[in-house]
């Protein structure tokens, strides 16, 4: 395996179990914004604030690891 | 892209538009280089903290009692929120704090917003001015450059621990660095003071790499979808149209989000720093 096919699946890796780790947490998260928001109406538009702020935290280590990999994909530093 | 006896390859294409302007005129070699300082980075947040100013102080200036402008009422709501927001997170004085929200989060989104010109857009400007004998290499967006989000990142960093020390007085803010979280036991004292160490650094690099990675990630997809276009067929044309498209509505949701993201981060850390554990 050269290192060039090497530095590929670790890309692969990378987006794949980020994308994985995001998109679990941001279902379980939205799943219960949905639950609190049939609970109580009133609430919903505070809520949906911190949910959309929630959703930008779960998303940044995935997309640092996305920046990191497409990193590797085009400007690889392992000399490959 | 000069006069090359070959055009480029993809990837020569990304790895090409990748590149910053810096002092040396060459591709940055190692990853940390302090020598070095990217030009386009340093150009295009200062003329975007321009703008933000400029706006600012326009529509301030054309406030008057009676019915607002549109233009006044859509920068008075902004402040507004942000005003709203700053006084539920931080308790006490936000004279300062509530403009640093506001500026980091038009700032942020007016440096954000650079993403939406087109890939080639400053290459064929450049081109046409005749710069790009001095201008090799050339990256318009500043957040998508690790050293613009870092500097913003530690400004906050130093904002934070500069009202700890205000609030709490040296000698406090000390005590919590040595007895917070884990209780004021002598012998926790190097836990206490090593996570504390910890969580300063996991803020402030989180908080860089965030806006980093997603402005990175949103250049990157453009530039790729760029390359449909670059195939010079129906299809790609087609295809870079309509992607294109889709990428970019999706984007004006993320450089909003991101800027605000980053504005709720700065008030919560501040807001933190208030109040102590």
């Amino acid at each position: 395996m050269t290192n060039v096919a090497l530095v590929a699946i670790a890309c692969g890796l990378i987006i794949g179990l980020g994308a994985l780790g995001a998109c679990i947490g941001i279902g379980m998260m939205g799943g219960r914004y949905l639950e609190g928001a049939a609970r109580q109406p009133e609430l919903m538009d505070k809520l949906q604030t911190k949910m959309f702020l929630l959703a930008g935290l779960i998303d940044a280590a995935f997309l640092i690891g996305v920046g990191i990999a497409m990193m590797f994909a085009f400007a690889n530093p392992f000399k490959g | 892209m000069a006069a090359e006896n070959h055009a480029p390859t993809a990837s020569e294409y990304i790895v090409h538009h990748l590149t910053h302007f810096n002092t040396s005129g060459e591709p940055q070699k190692e990853i940390i280089d302090f020598t070095l300082v990217n030009w386009d980075t340093v150009f295009w947040s200062v003329a975007m903290a321009l703008l933000t100013a400029f706006l600012l102080r326009m529509a301030a200036s054309a406030v008057h009692a009676g019915i607002p402008s549109r233009f006044v009422g859509a920068i008075e709501a902004v402040v507004e929120y942000v005003h709203e927001q700053t006084r539920s997170i931080v308790r006490g004085d936000i004279t300062y704090i509530a403009p640093l929200a506001l500026t980091v989060f038009v700032w942020i989104a007016f440096m954000n917003a650079l993403d939406f010109v087109p890939v080639d857009l400053p290459d064929f400007l450049l081109r046409a001015s005749g710069l790009d004998h001095a201008i090799h290499y050339h990256r318009i967006v500043p957040t998508a450059d690790l050293n613009g989000t870092l500097a913003m990142a530690l400004v906050i960093l130093f904002a934070s621990l500069y009202y700890g020390i205000k609030i709490k007085h040296f000698s406090g803010w000390v005590h919590e660095l040595f007895s917070a979280p884990f209780g004021a036991h002598p012998l926790l004292a190097p836990f206490n003071l090593l996570l504390n160490l910890i969580e300063y650094a996991a803020k402030t690099i989180s908080m860089a790499m965030r806006l980093f990675g997603n402005m990175f990630a949103g250049e990157l997809v453009f530039l790729l979808i760029a390359l449909l276009g670059a195939t010079a067929t129906t299809w790609g044309a087609g295809l870079h149209f309509l992607t294109g498209l889709g990428w970019a509505i999706f984007h004006i949701l993320i450089v909003v989000l991101q800027a605000f993201i980053f504005m709720m981060l700065t008030l919560v850390y501040i807001g933190q720093a208030h109040e102590g554990h």
